[in-house]
């Protein structure tokens, strides 16, 4: 007989996958019924540990043997973490210059910020500023902006990986997430097209130390600052026209914020222009939070190798990048490195925090034990 | 599934009355009666998909999901890829979607074959092979033995003698018995000539369709002469023909009309309170959602306004977007998708998965299949589960569940002496043994050898002559409604409608009364030795309002006699005056037969004069005929002739409890879940069997009797009851008191009162009457609440959904409903579990049941280890879902605050989209299918683990704020963890990491660690599938980044894997992992020291219980469980061989001092009792 009397409806939870089941079930049952069968156990369920639900386990139980020592270990080693990491990180050398230069701060760029609200570009200041102790090599240059949301939604979707990617339908034709940067006014698409790129970082510094009374410039290196997966793979320049880069942009046109065209990032060095600028794939990597710094040399060469001596150094900016209309700053800073990367105080403090904490909570969880345990053990019997 | 309803939606009027003539489809066509083919599928090719969409969408978290879609249109609005939608929303669609196109894939199979099925028609005067599909009202199609009945049909000949047909109505009510069914002498007259049926233009009036299996009414108009029809000649749809060669039959209703197919499809659906619960859970949390949104939003205009106004040199607001409250606006929209996460689209689907599982380990359970019959538990419903670790009240049937339902006739009283006692030599009663000595009834040919009785003084006064006794049994072989059948001479085997009326034919026919054969107009009745034939004229069948029955019969010498067995004390209403000293005596016998758990039965005679015969005869016949209000014309003309009775005695009738019951009823109390036991028995039944079951017992303070026959008797007795229980809560301060008096107090449940000790509360269904009504109920509620036990005896099917209904509208409790027969359907249905024991009494209990299986002893395993592992799953599963859930979403809020509140989601999309479907939806899964406290011997043996679910405490509101709580609480470090370590970070070659992919690969491995280490810390029972779940998980995650983030895939799917090198670049730097490991460590430690505290600040009963189990591990194996169990089973259920003289007389004095019995250690009757407890 049909199986859907045995289940009057089916309900929401599969009852129906099993609806196969109840007919088989009654079927076994009327044949049960039937005079000639054997009482054979046709429906007895099989014996397996799963379906007894016996499937062999572990039992792992929160006790005082467990947690104790959990928390004591854990404690100890977070301790000795901590140790590890605020002493590595206190060996790390770090300095931050803020160039900013708001207006009435008497800085030495504030006339360039000034020129930077009223829209002007190209102005230039300089720094000079002490290195109180020599800076282990390789030393890093990082520029620092705060207040600014490279973290946006809008922001980081503003960008065409297609075309940054080569891609020639990517040159003629943006990803409508480029927008508002997506075309010029005439329709005539941007490349690199989008916020991100039209708002690429474009201040630059020059280093000098000043040995014997003269300023000698210190080599910046801008070779191997991005990473490379992204100078390899992510970013390449589009197919090239004639062995011409310029060729291959042609048809499109330079982001409104920029001075030159995306081929003109590095004239002198056609393995950093275009897509594959160093400089430019670091900015088009967007920041997580609303203060970053990126990586913008790296001063690894010649008699610096080693470090940074001691000593005065002059810093020259050129200052283009307006920051102050909407409160941001800028730095420089120069950094050592160790092999947990840069000056990081956090995980270090946070490590030692609560490894204290750990083995404190230790301790009052064996006085409670202790305090507790037998009253417990009364209880049950 | 409402067939019916749509066949009947096309027809503007409803049917009032049907009428149909044979062999006539030209007329009956006009009527447009449904024909034959049924469909009870939903769908077709073409309307599954729209319509099954259609329905899916009408649940709130998938019609959620879809406005979300709509949302992700609008481009100012959209802030994630579409797929993080419609991937998941995809995924539970064809899930569920699949399920139901499977159910209705076998629903179609199962309509096509029934439909398909053959039958022969008579068309045109010859037998045609057709189709079920095609059969139409008013056809006259043959069946043979062993078919399946087509259609409900009016029986009109058969090959058998006098038009008898068998049949097994199995599939229709479940009873496995043969019924009998009997057509009109002047339609048998067709027998099997073709011409004949062809002929036959009989016209039949009859009710409209209807579900009543029991009831038809109509008539047959042949030749202008008029016949009544009633269910005795109907063969329904469902049933099958057995033992019978062929039969005809007139189709009176066909396919949906059928009463098969009208009592489908009513059940209503069951939700546990956890459904309920998580109902309210998803508005909280789409509440909270939208206040996470608004502030947020708010946020946004804040900040637009504050910076996003001047940041407009780098990053110009979106088209249209004109003001910072206007890109608030956008903004709470943009993150109703982003946080979207928390109201989980899959929890539902997950949710049934997991009950699907569970259900399926109570399907294969060993430990509940009943090889005697061949039965495995079966869980019909696969919804309920968890509710069965959450059981307050059980409400249980008596017969056919405590007890076996099998009868054995085991006293009687004849003419004032009492039968069925042993005495020794001395004349003390003594106990009956294996070893006492049997009747020997091999004088007796025809005896049943099965039959045992050990009064020989019985078969003496038989063999005396004495006339009472040969009165007695006369009437026993005669009044009944038992079929004889006799294969072979001799062997004699009946069928009868109810067991006890089959024990007490075979007690007849052991004693020399040997019912033979029947006809419609006669019995053979070969009596001591000597064949009589007696007249049957008429039968004046049992009902339930009757309770009782007689036979008018006339001899072979011609004496018209009533004969007639019923309930006693309706029989006792009808006797004549004259035995008014004989009815004081059969009464104390009645008591005592009652006081030891008897079923009793009073007989009774009265000769009837030929003239008044005559006439009422003829009357009957006319009432019998009757259209309207047979039933009532019929039932007075029976009061009429049933009087001035003549009593004969009484029956009394074994029923013995099932294996294991007291045991299961002592484990059951231990787990505080109160068992009340609604019977139709009589009173001191019902007491003997609750203290045989180990429900009532002497170390209770008092058992109350509530008998009262008026309303303020009942008030009276119930508040002096409660006074006892608990004299405070009389007091006006008593806070139910002051509830009640303040109608302004809209929740009706009650608290929990505690009882000074406890009681037991008996009441009887008259005084159940009174105590129902309006006014009474609150009393009965509080007065029985209060109680341990409550027994209601000659209870009606309608007061035990009542009483159930009460306490589900009075109490927060879940209550279990258990039975086995007709009768206790209707409790079933109302209780929030329904568990039918597939028993004797058939299958209707069962078809309307949740969860069924073969013996009452298995409840406890179903509720302390299925139920109890089902809801300790459930809630862990439902605990952890909302936990990974809120630890995941909230981690976009808190960045909201650093990234200008722009919707920027902190994880990659890829990861949001596979966060609950790939990573995490397989461990908590396999924590929820495999996860045990402690295994199936240790839930059984401390029955105290249960109490938690009772009282709801693993999953409750409480407990999801602490969900939350932990959620938030984990998403701020999970946040603050990267926040910290890639501020101003830089990699150990001086390369920028803060930057937004690094970071965001940092925050998922975060959590998606943090997550697997949490289902760890909560799974207790470490299978390898567990292991290999989250090993495999946290593996897939790794597989997925490296691939996704490889250049591979970036060089081919360029705009979709933006995050390129990012695992190399990042997973590689020390720091991160350091930080990983920081965030791991804060998350979880806390966890871990907080429950450790709480276990030794504050142990719950589980906690101190599972110290115990985990004390008792330990130790070399334990002593001996099962004495522990043995220690309290002194009343056995072999209560009907072990009670003392009297002992129903004690009861019935009030005296609840009951003698401790002195043989209980001789092992009576158990004997599977033993055996299983070893298991």
């Amino acid at each position: 007989m049909p199986g859907w009397r045995h289940r009057p409806l089916p309900g929401r939870g599969g009852a129906g996958s099993r609806a196969g089941g109840a007919l088989q079930r009654s079927a076994g049952t009327m044949a049960a019924a039937s005079p000639c069968a054997e009482p054979a156990a046709r429906n007895k369920p099989d014996n397996t540990a799963f379906t007894q639900q016996r499937l062999p386990a572990w039992q792992p139980l929160l006790s005082a043997g467990t947690a104790l020592p959990l928390f004591f270990c854990v404690g100890l080693a977070c301790l000795a973490l901590g140790l590890g990491l605020h002493f590595s990180s206190d060996t790390i050398r770090e300095l931050e210059l803020d160039y900013t230069g708001a207006p009435g701060s008497g800085h030495n760029c504030s006339r360039c910020a000034n020129a930077s609200l009223a829209g002007a570009g190209g102005c230039t200041c300089s720094l000079r500023f002490e290195l109180p102790e020599r800076f282990p090599g390789p030393v890093c240059l990082y520029y620092q902006l705060s207040n600014y949301y490279q973290n946006h939604r809008r922001y980081g979707v503003s960008r065409d990986d297609r075309q940054l990617s080569g891609d020639a339908s990517g040159l003629s034709n943006p990803a409508t997430e480029c927008s508002p940067f997506r075309t010029d006014p005439q329709g005539i698409p941007i490349a690199p097209c989008g916020a991100i790129a039209n708002s690429l970082f474009n201040d630059t510094f020059a280093l000098y130390h000043l040995a014997n009374g003269t300023f000698y410039p210190v080599p910046l290196d801008n070779r191997g600052i991005s990473w490379w997966t992204d100078s390899n793979i992510k970013f390449s320049n589009p197919e090239l026209v004639n062995g011409s880069l310029e060729a291959a942009f042609k048809g499109t046109t330079k982001p409104p914020n920029w001075p030159h065209a995306a081929y003109m990032l590095d004239m002198g060095n056609t393995n950093n222009t275009g897509f594959i600028n160093e400089d430019f794939i670091v900015w088009m990597r967007t920041a997580a939070l609303p203060t970053f710094r990126k990586l913008y040399r790296r001063v690894r060469e010649g008699n610096f190798s080693s470090g940074l001596p001691q000593g005065t150094y002059r810093l020259d900016i050129t200052y283009n990048y307006p920051v102050l209309s909407f409160q941001g700053t800028k730095k420089v800073i120069f950094s050592t490195v160790s092999w947990m990367g840069g000056k990081n105080p956090f995980l270090g403090i946070v490590y030692l925090v609560f490894g204290s904490a750990c083995i404190l909570t230790g301790f009052v969880m064996l006085a409670v034990h202790i305090r507790f345990q037998k009253q417990n053990q009364m209880d049950v019997e | 599934m409402p067939l019916s309803g749509l066949k009947f939606g096309k027809k503007k009027l409803k049917e009032e009355e049907r009428h149909l003539q044979a062999n006539n489809r030209d007329f009956n066509l006009e009527f447009e009666y449904a024909n034959n083919s049924i469909k009870t599928s939903k769908y077709n090719f073409f309307t599954f998909l729209p319509l099954n969409l259609f329905e899916q969408f009408q649940r709130i978290a998938n019609a959620y999901f879809l406005f979300l879609l709509i949302l992700q249109l609008i481009p100012q609005v959209s802030s994630l890829s579409w797929f993080t939608t419609v991937v998941p929303l995809v995924l539970v669609l064809t899930v569920s979607g699949v399920k139901d196109a499977i159910d209705d894939f076998n629903r179609h199979k199962s309509d096509n074959h029934v439909n398909n099925r053959p039958v022969q028609v008579l068309i045109n005067g010859r037998l045609k092979d057709d189709k079920w599909m095609h059969i139409q009202v008013g056809d006259i199609i043959k069946l043979e033995n062993n078919n399946f009945v087509t259609a409900d049909l009016l029986l009109l000949s058969s090959s058998e003698p006098h038009s008898l047909t068998y049949i097994e109505t199995a599939e229709l009510d479940g009873e496995t018995n043969l019924k009998v069914k009997q057509a009109l002498t002047v339609t048998a007259e067709l027998g099997e000539n073709l011409q004949k049926l062809t002929d036959f233009n009989g016209e039949v009036k009859c009710e409209a369709p209807n579900n009543k299996l029991d009831k038809f009414t109509g008539t047959l108009t042949l030749h202008g002469e008029k016949f009544a029809l009633d269910n005795e000649k109907m063969l329904l749809r469902g049933c099958t023909i057995r033992n019978t060669e062929w039969c005809f039959g007139l189709v009176i209703y066909a396919g949906p009309d059928t009463k098969l197919m009208q009592n489908c499809g009513k059940t209503t659906f069951k939700r546990t309170s956890i459904d309920r619960l998580m109902n309210v859970l998803v508005l909280v949390i789409f509440a909270f959602l939208a206040l996470m949104c608004f502030i947020l939003a708010i946020g946004n205009g804040i900040w637009e306004h504050d910076k996003g106004y001047y940041f407009q040199v780098y990053l110009p607001w979106a088209d249209g977007v004109t003001s910072a409250p206007y890109s608030g606006f956008l903004m709470f929209w943009s993150y109703v998708i982003i946080l979207n996460t928390v109201v989980p689209i899959s929890l539902y689907v997950s949710v049934e998965i997991i009950r699907l599982g569970n259900s399926f380990y109570i399907d294969w359970d060993r430990k509940m299949y009943y090889p005697l019959n061949d039965t495995p538990a079966q869980a019909r419903t696969t919804t309920l589960n968890e509710e069965l670790g959450q059981i307050k009240y059980i409400f249980s049937d008596k017969t056919g569940t405590l007890t076996q339902n099998i009868m054995a006739f085991n006293k009687c009283s004849i003419n004032g002496k009492s039968y069925g006692d042993v005495y020794d030599m001395a004349g003390q009663r003594t106990e009956i043994t294996e070893h006492t000595e049997k009747v020997d009834f091999s004088y007796n040919q025809l005896a049943d050898p099965k039959f045992v009785f050990y009064d020989h003084s019985l078969v003496e006064a038989v063999k005396l002559d004495d006339a009472a006794t040969h009165g007695f049994f006369r009437l026993l072989s005669l009044c009944h409604t038992v079929m004889p059948e006799e294969k072979k001479a001799g062997n004699l085997v009946y069928q009868a409608q109810s067991p006890d009326e089959g024990a007490l034919v075979t007690a007849a026919r052991n004693f020399g009364f040997v019912f033979r054969a029947r006809t419609p107009e006669t019995i053979t009745v070969v009596e001591m030795g000597e064949t009589k034939v007696y007249e049957l004229l008429a039968i004046l069948d049992f009902n339930n309002v009757r309770k009782r029955m007689s036979v008018i019969v006339r001899s072979p010498e011609g004496d018209l006699t009533l004969y007639c067995k019923g309930a006693d004390t309706i029989v006792y209403e009808l006797l004549d005056a004259s035995c008014e000293s004989l009815k004081d005596e059969t009464m104390e016998h009645l008591n005592e037969f009652a006081g030891e758990g008897l079923r009793t039965l009073v007989v009774a005679y009265k000769n009837l004069q030929e003239d008044y015969f005559e006439e009422w005869h003829k009357r009957h016949h006319e009432a019998s005929t009757a259209l309207d209000g047979r039933e009532e014309k019929l039932s007075e003309l029976y009061e009429e002739i049933e009087k001035d009775l003549m009593l004969l005695g009484a029956t009394a009738i074994e029923d013995k409890l099932q294996d294991g019951v007291p045991q299961t009823i002592e484990t059951l109390a231990k787990a505080h879940i109160k068992i009340w036991v609604l019977t139709g028995d009589k009173q001191e039944t019902a007491v003997n069997i609750g203290y045989s079951c180990n429900m009532l017992h002497d170390d209770m303070k008092d058992v109350f009797i509530i008998e009262g026959n008026t309303s303020e008797a009942v008030l009276d007795e119930l508040r002096t009851a409660r006074k006892k229980m608990n004299p405070d809560s009389f007091l006006d301060s008593d806070e139910i008191n002051l509830k009640f008096e303040n109608p302004s107090m809209k929740s009706r449940i009650l608290p929990e009162e505690q009882a000074n000790g406890v009681y037991g509360l008996v009441i009887n269904g008259h005084s159940l009457a009174y105590a129902l009504e309006g006014n009474l109920e609150l009393e009965l509620v509080r007065t029985a609440c209060m109680c341990k036990v409550v027994i209601c005896c000659r209870v009606t099917p309608l007061q035990k959904a009542q009483v159930v209904e009460l306490v589900k509208k009075y109490k927060k409790a879940v209550t279990l409903a258990i039975g086995d027969g007709a009768n206790d359907v209707s409790m079933i249905k109302t209780a929030h579990i329904g568990v039918g024991i597939s028993g004797q009494e058939g299958m209707q209990a069962v078809l309307s049941s949740d969860f069924s299986f073969a013996q009452f002893r298995y409840l406890q395993r179903l509720l302390l280890v299925h139920g109890r592992w089902s809801y300790i799953r459930m809630c862990k599963f439902l605990r952890y879902f909302f936990y990974k859930n809120f630890a995941f979403t909230l981690v976009h809020f808190w960045y909201g605050f650093f990234s200008g509140f722009s919707a920027q989601t902190v994880y990659d999309q890829w990861f949001i989209t596979l966060y609950n479907l790939v990573y995490t939806s397989l461990p908590v899964l396999g924590m929820s299918l495999f996860d045990q406290d402690v295994d199936d011997r240790w839930s059984m043996r401390f029955p105290h683990l249960y109490e938690p679910g009772q009282q709801n405490l693993y999953f409750n509101k409480i407990e999801f704020v602490k969900c939350v709580l932990h959620g938030i609480y984990s998403s701020l470090i999970l946040f603050f963890i990267p926040y910290g370590a890639m501020y101003d970070a830089v990699r150990s070659d001086g390369k920028a990491i803060a930057d937004y992919q690094s970071f965001a690969l940092m925050a998922q491995t975060c959590l998606l660690i943090v997550v697997s280490v949490q289902i760890g810390l909560d799974t207790a029972y470490w299978t390898a599938v567990n292991q290999f779940f989250i090993w495999g998980s946290l593996s897939v995650y790794f597989a997925i980044i490296f691939t996704m983030y490889s250049d591979g895939m970036y060089l081919i799917f360029t705009a979709s894997f933006p995050f390129i090198g990012t695992a190399r670049n990042t997973l590689s730097q020390p720091n991160v992992w350091l930080a990983i490991f920081l965030s791991i460590i804060l998350c979880v430690l806390p966890v871990v020291g907080g429950r450790f505290l709480k276990a030794q600040l504050m142990p719950t009963v589980s906690d101190k219980v599972l110290g115990k189990i985990r004390a008792a591990k330990k130790r070399p194996p334990p002593p001996l469980p099962k004495t522990r169990l043995r220690r309290t089973s002194t009343r056995r259920s072999g209560y009907a061989f072990s009670h003392q003289h009297g002992f129903g007389a004690l009861i019935m004095s009030g005296r609840n001092m009951r003698p401790k019995l002195p043989f209980t250690t001789t092992g009576t009757f158990s004997p599977n009792s033993e055996k299983n407890r070893h298991k």
